[in-house]
C-alpha cells in the first residue's frame, strides 16, 4: 500500500480530484511567492536599518505605493481563485449529482466505530430500515419483511465499487458525527446523525484503499477503518454475486 | 472626581459621551444579554424549522396566566421608573415605596411562573418531553433567573445599598437608573418570549 | 488622590483580593502563564503516544493511575482527555487571560492615563470567576471517567454522551464566559470614559485600540456560546434533546431521548464564538507587537490609521465567517460561497496589518532588544499561520485539508509562535514597568533562539503531514496506511516539543529571578513615548502623581530637531 501514499498529496484516483489538487498547488505556489518575497524584504530591512549602521531613524517616511498594489493583487487573485476554481468544483460535487440510472447507489451508515455499507441490490431500491430493528446481527436495522430488502447487500467496513462508474453515496450516522474520508478519492464529508447527505465520486483506477473517519467520534475513532476496494466491473459483479443473500441464488 | 479612587465620571456624566461609567457599563452588559437571548432565540427558530411537528403554544401552555404575568412585569417596569423619578424629585420615601412594589411584583411574577411550572410537572411535561418543552423551560428558566437577579439587586438598593443616597445622591440615582435599564430589559425579553412561546 | 488608600490595606486585600488593576493584571498574567505551562505539559505527555504509539512512557509512565495509563502505556481515554484539555486550557485559561486579562489590565489603564479601571470591583470579580472556572476545569481530571474528551470543540452528540467530565467543562466554561463578560464591559467603559485629557481616539496607542476591539468581540461573541453551553448542560442534566436528533442508536441501544434536535446547531453557536475568539487571541498580540516595533525602530508606526481601520474591520467581519469551519457538514453551494467570500475578504486586513508592520521597519534605527526579537519573529510566524489559512478557507481545498494536521499547523502558527511570541515580547517589554527591574538580556536571547527553532520544529512538519492526509485527533496514527509514510515526522515534532519545554527553563528562571535580582532601572528604560512610561515603576495605587495631559500622538520618535529621539505623549506643547 505504501506506493499510494508518500510525502506529498496521496495519489488521486478520482475523476474530480485533479481540480482539488490543482487549487491546492496554485494556492501554495502563490503563498510561497508572497511569503518569500515578503521575507526577503524583511531580512533586507532588518539588515539595512540596524541601529549600528543607521543610528538616526527617519521620522517621516514617504508613502509606499507598492504594498497597495500587492494587496489589490492578492484580492484579485483570491477572487479569481474562488470564481474560477473553487466554486465550480463545489457545484460539481454538490449540485450535479449523477442520475440514479447511471450511478451505483449506496448507503453509508457510520457508527461507533464501523462503516455499514448498504447496497440496494438488483432492484435498485433500498429496503426499509428502522432504528428499532438495529442489533448486532442487523446493524443497519434492515426490515426483512420489506420486499425491497430481500436482495439488499450489506457489509461492514467493506466498500466495493466498480471503476469508471459514478458512485452516489448517501451518508448518515447512527450515533455521533463521523466523517467519511477517502484520501485517494479526495472525498471527505461529515456523516451527521439525523441527516442523509449525498456525496458522489467516480474512480478511474482500481486498487485497495482505506476509508478513514476524519471527525472525532469517540475512543475508537483512531481505528474506525474501512476497506475501500475499486474493482474492474467484472470483479465487482463477481464480488457482488458472492455477497448477495442466499435465497436469490 | 468622586471617592478616593480618583476614577472619574462615577456620579457625573462624561462631557463628551454624556453618560456615566455605570450607564455605559450597563448598556454594554445589555448588548451582551441581547446576544445571549439572541442565541437562544435563533436556536428556537432552527429547532422549529427542523421539526417534523411543532405543538401550538396556546394549546398546551396557560395563556391567561402568562398574560397576567405580562401585566405584572409591565406594571413593575412602570413602578421602577417611578422609583427613579421619585429620587429625581428628592423624595426618598416614595422611592422606597415604589421600589418595594417593584420587588413584590417581581416576586409575584416568579410565583405565577412557579404555578405554571408545577402544573406542567404534574402532567409530566418536563424539558425532556420534546424540543418545544426543552426550549420553553430553558428560555423561561433563564428569564426567571434574570428576574430573580433583578429582585436581588433591587432589594440591595432598597435596604443596605440605599445608604449611598445620603453620601452621593447622584451616584445613587445612577445606580437606580442602571438597575432600571436592566429591569426594563428583562421585561422586554418577556414581551418577546410571551408571543413566541405562548401564541405563535 | 489615593496614596493613603493602599498603605492601610492588609496583605490579602492588597495582593489577593485586590481591586487595583495592576495587581489584578499580574494575577491574571501569572495564573495564565502557569496554565500555559500546564496545558503545554499535557501536550508533552500526549506527544509521546504520537511519536511512539503503544510504547510505555519512560520514567514517569508508571506514576499515572490505571484509569490513565496501564504499565506506562497511555489509554485512548487519557489521550483524548489530554487533547481536549490542552486546547481548552491553552485558549481559555492561558492565552486569553494573559493577553487580555494580564496585559490589557496592567497596561491599558496606564496607557490611557487612568488611575484604574472604571469598575475595580468588577475587575476583581472577573479574575476570581476565571479562577473558579479554572479550578473546575482542572478538577475534572479527578472525576470518574476523567476530564472532557470530546475535543475542545465539544461537538454533540459525542459530548452529550460523554462522561461527567464534560459537565465540569461546561460549568467551567460558564464561569470563563462570565469572567470575560465582566472584563470586556470594564475595558470598553474604561477606554471610552477614562482617557486622560487630550488623549483623543486618534492619539490612542495601537495596543489600546487592539484591546478595545477585542473587548467588543468578547462582549458580543461569547454569549451565544453561553446559550449553547446552557443547552448542552440541559441535554446532559435534564435530558433534553437540543442537539440530539430522533432515532439515535448508541452502543446498539436505541436512545431514550425525545429527539428532534440538531447536532449542527451546536456547531453554529460554538463557531459564532470561536471564530471571533481567534481574533481575541491575535489582536492583543498585534497590539503588543505594534508598541514594541515603534519603540525599537525609534520611529512612528507606518500607517497608524490603516492599522486601526484594519483592526476594526477584522473585528466586524469576524462575526460573519464562522461557518468556514463547517464546510463539510453538508453545506449547500450558496452558503459555502458566502462564507468563502467573507473568509477571503477578512484575509485582506490581515495582509494590510502585516505589510504595515514590515514597512514600519523601513527607515528605522532598529534595536534588537529581546522584546524586539520576539516581536520581529511574530511577523513571519503570523505570516505563515495567516497564509495557510487561505487554502482552508477555500471550501474545495478544505475537502482534502479539513480536520488534518494542516489545520493544526495553521492555527498553531497563528497562536503559538505567533501570539505566544508576542506575549513573551510583552513580558520582557513591560517587566521593568511592573517591577522596576530588567529581565536578563542573555537569558532572554537564549530563550528566544531556542524557542524559535523548536517552535518551527513542531509546527512546520504539520503542513507536510496534513497535505499527506493525516487526520488530527488520532490516538494511534499508524492504524491507517496513509499515515505511515509521514509518521517519522511525529518523532521530529515530539522531540522538538520536549526541547521547547526545556527551552522555557531560562525564561522561568529569568522571570522569577529578575523580580528580586534584575538590574534596577528608571521609569522609562526603553525610552518610549506612551503614558505608562511616565508613571513610576512600579506604579503606585492610583498610577500617576498628577493626572497626565496628552499633547500629541503615541509614537513621536526621532522628531527632527528634538533634543532626544523621543517625545512623551504628555510632554508639554513646544517641548523639544
Amino acid at each position: 500500500m505504501e506506493k499510494y501514499y508518500g510525502w506529498g498529496l496521496p495519489i488521486d484516483i478520482s475523476t474530480h480530484g485533479y481540480g482539488i489538487d490543482r487549487i491546492i498547488h496554485i494556492m501554495h505556489a502563490a503563498m510561497a511567492l508572497l511569503f518569500i518575497g515578503w521575507f526577503v524584504f524583511l531580512i533586507y530591512v532588518l539588515f539595512r536599518f540596524r541601529a549600528r549602521k543607521h543610528p538616526v531613524a527617519i521620522h517621516d517616511v514617504k508613502h509606499f505605493k507598492f504594498p497597495t498594489i500587492v494587496e489589490v493583487g492578492v484580492a484579485v487573485f483570491e477572487a479569481i481563485l474562488l470564481a474560477a476554481f473553487s466554486f465550480p468544483i463545489w457545484v460539481h460535487l454538490h449540485d450535479q449529482l449523477p442520475s440514479k440510472e447511471k450511478a451505483l447507489e449506496v448507503r453509508v451508515v457510520a457508527e461507533q466505530f464501523a462503516w455499514n455499507i448498504h447496497y440496494p441490490g438488483r432492484d435498485g431500491v433500498f429496503g426499509r430500515t428502522d432504528a428499532k430493528m438495529m442489533d448486532a446481527a442487523n446493524p443497519l436495522g434492515l426490515d426483512k419483511a420489506d420486499p425491497a430488502a430481500a436482495d439488499d447487500v450489506t457489509t461492514i467496513n467493506q466498500m466495493h465499487v466498480p471503476v469508471d462508474k459514478p458512485i452516489l453515496a448517501h451518508l448518515s450516522a447512527k450515533d455521533v458525527i463521523h466523517s467519511f474520508y477517502l484520501p485517494v478519492m479526495r472525498i471527505k464529508q461529515d456523516a451527521v446523525p439525523g441527516q442523509s447527505i449525498p456525496v458522489w465520486f467516480q474512480a478511474k483506477a482500481t486498487g485497495d484503499f482505506e476509508i478513514a473517519c476524519a471527525q472525532l467520534c469517540g475512543l475508537g475513532h483512531y481505528r474506525m477503518k474501512g476497506y475501500f476496494v475499486v474493482d474492474t466491473p467484472d470483479k465487482f459483479d463477481a464480488w457482488f454475486l458472492e455477497n448477495e443473500p442466499k435465497l436469490l441464488k | 472626581m468622586s471617592g478616593d479612587s480618583g476614577i472619574r465620571y462615577i456620579s457625573h456624566p462624561h462631557p463628551v459621551t454624556g453618560v456615566t461609567n455605570s450607564k455605559l457599563g450597563i448598556w454594554c452588559f445589555l448588548a451582551s444579554e441581547v446576544m445571549l437571548f439572541g442565541g437562544l432565540f435563533s436556536a428556537y427558530i432552527l429547532l422549529r424549522m427542523g421539526a417534523a411537528s411543532w405543538p401550538e403554544g396556546s394549546a398546551i401552555l396557560n395563556v391567561p396566566l402568562a398574560t397576567l404575568n405580562t401585566m405584572i412585569l409591565i406594571t413593575s417596569s412602570v413602578t421602577m421608573v417611578m422609583s427613579w423619578a421619585s429620587l429625581a424629585l428628592k423624595d426618598f420615601k416614595k422611592y422606597r415605596w415604589f421600589m418595594a412594589v417593584t420587588i413584590l411584583l417581581g416576586l409575584a411574577f416568579l410565583v405565577v411562573k412557579g404555578f405554571e411550572y408545577a402544573h406542567k410537572f404534574e402532567h409530566h411535561h418536563t424539558p425532556s418531553t420534546n424540543t418545544f418543552y426543552a426550549i420553553y423551560f430553558t428560555l423561561t428558566g433563564l428569564h426567571g433567573l434574570h428576574v430573580l437577579g433583578g429582585i436581588l439587586v433591587n432589594t440591595y438598593f432598597l435596604f443596605p445599598g440605599s445608604a449611598l443616597w445620603k453620601k452621593d445622591p447622584d451616584q445613587f440615582m445612577g445606580r437606580i437608573e442602571a438597575a432600571g435599564l436592566y429591569w426594563h430589559f428583562v421585561d422586554l425579553v418577556w414581551i418577546f418570549l410571551f408571543p413566541v412561546l405562548y401564541l405563535l | 488622590m489615593s496614596e493613603h488608600a493602599s498603605h492601610d490595606l492588609p496583605f490579602w486585600r492588597k495582593y489577593i483580593f485586590s481591586t487595583d488593576h495592576k495587581v489584578i493584571g499580574i494575577q491574571y498574567l501569572i495564573t495564565g502563564l502557569l496554565f500555559l505551562l500546564f496545558g503545554f505539559i499535557l501536550m508533552l505527555i500526549l506527544r509521546w503516544q504520537l511519536a511512539y504509539p503503544g510504547q510505555p512512557l519512560p520514567f514517569i509512565g508508571h506514576l499515572f493511575p490505571e484509569s490513565q495509563m496501564i504499565g506506562g502505556i497511555m489509554l485512548p481515554e487519557f489521550y483524548y482527555q489530554l487533547g481536549a484539555m490542552h486546547g481548552t486550557i491553552m485558549v481559555f485559561l492561558g492565552v486569553v487571560p494573559v493577553a487580555v486579562g494580564g496585559f490589557g489590565n496592567f497596561v491599558m489603564p496606564l496607557q490611557i492615563g487612568a488611575p484604574d479601571m472604571a469598575f475595580p470591583k468588577l475587575n476583581m470579580m472577573s479574575y476570581w470567576l476565571y479562577f473558579i472556572g479554572a479550578v473546575i476545569m482542572i478538577a475534572s481530571f479527578f472525576v470518574p471517567g476523567g476530564a472532557a474528551q470530546s475535543g475542545w470543540t465539544s461537538y454533540p452528540p459525542l459530548s452529550n454522551i460523554a462522561s461527567v467530565g464534560q459537565t465540569f467543562w461546561l460549568v467551567g466554561m460558564a464561569f470563563m464566559i462570565n469572567s470575560s463578560l465582566l472584563g470586556s464591559i470594564n475595558f470598553i467603559t474604561t477606554i471610552i470614559q477614562l482617557r486622560a485629557p487630550g488623549l483623543t481616539f486618534n492619539r490612542l496607542p495601537f495596543f489600546v485600540w487592539a484591546q478595545f476591539v477585542t473587548s467588543f468581540l468578547l462582549l458580543l461573541a461569547f454569549p451565544p456560546l453561553m446559550a449553547a453551553s446552557v443547552m448542552q448542560l440541559m441535554d446532559r442534566v435534564a435530558h433534553t434533546s437540543f442537539f440530539m436528533p430522533t432515532g439515535l442508536v448508541v452502543n446498539g441501544a436505541l436512545s431514550s431521548v425525545s429527539g428532534g434536535g440538531s447536532p449542527l446547531l451546536w456547531q453554529h453557536l460554538f463557531w459564532f464564538l470561536a471564530h471571533p475568539e481567534v481574533y481575541v487571541l491575535i489582536l492583543p498580540a498585534m497590539g503588543i507587537v505594534g508598541e514594541i516595533i515603534a519603540c525599537n525602530t525609534r520611529k512612528p508606526l507606518y500607517g497608524y490609521k490603516a492599522l486601526v481601520y484594519s483592526v476594526i474591520y477584522i473585528g466586524v467581519l469576524s462575526f460573519v465567517v464562522w461557518a468556514h469551519h463547517m464546510f463539510l457538514t453538508g453545506m449547500g453551494t450558496t452558503m459555502s460561497a458566502f462564507f468563502q467570500v467573507t473568509t477571503m475578504i477578512i484575509s485582506i486586513p490581515s495582509v494590510v496589518i502585516l505589510t504595515t508592520f514590515v514597512l514600519s521597519l523601513w527607515g528605522g534605527s532598529i534595536r534588537f532588544s529581546v522584546p524586539m526579537l520576539f516581536a520581529l519573529a511574530f511577523l513571519p510566524m503570523f505570516g505563515v499561520g495567516g497564509l495557510t489559512g487561505l487554502p482552508l478557507g477555500l471550501a474545495t481545498a478544505d475537502i482534502h485539508l479539513h480536520d488534518t494536521y494542516y489545520v493544526i499547523g495553521h492555527f498553531h502558527y497563528v497562536v503559538a509562535p505567533g501570539t505566544l511570541f508576542a506575549l513573551f515580547a510583552g513580558v520582557y517589554y513591560w517587566f521593568p514597568k511592573a517591577t522596576g527591574r530588567m529581565m536578563s538580556d542573555k537569558l532572554g536571547r537564549i530563550h528566544f533562539f531556542l524557542s524559535f527553532i523548536f517552535m518551527n520544529g513542531i509546527f512546520l512538519p504539520m503542513f507536510i503531514m496534513g497535505l499527506a492526509g493525516v487526520s488530527r485527533r488520532l490516538y494511534d496514527p499508524t492504524q491507517f496506511a496513509h499515515n505511515l509514510s509521514t509518521q517519522p515526522l511525529n518523532v521530529v515534532m515530539s522531540i522538538s516539543a520536549w526541547l521547547l519545554g526545556l527551552s522555557q527553563i531560562p525564561f522561568i528562571i529569568n522571570f522569577f529571578g529578575s523580580i528580586f535580582r534584575g538590574k534596577k532601572v528608571d521609569n522609562n528604560p526603553w525610552k518610549a513615548t506612551t503614558l505608562e512610561w511616565t508613571a513610576p515603576s512600579p506604579p503606585p495605587h492610583g498610577n500617576f502623581a498628577t493626572e497626565p495631559h496628552v499633547h500629541r500622538g503615541p509614537y513621536e520618535y526621532s522628531v527632527p530637531g528634538a533634543k532626544q529621539d523621543f517625545i512623551p505623549q504628555s510632554a508639554p506643547e513646544g517641548a523639544r
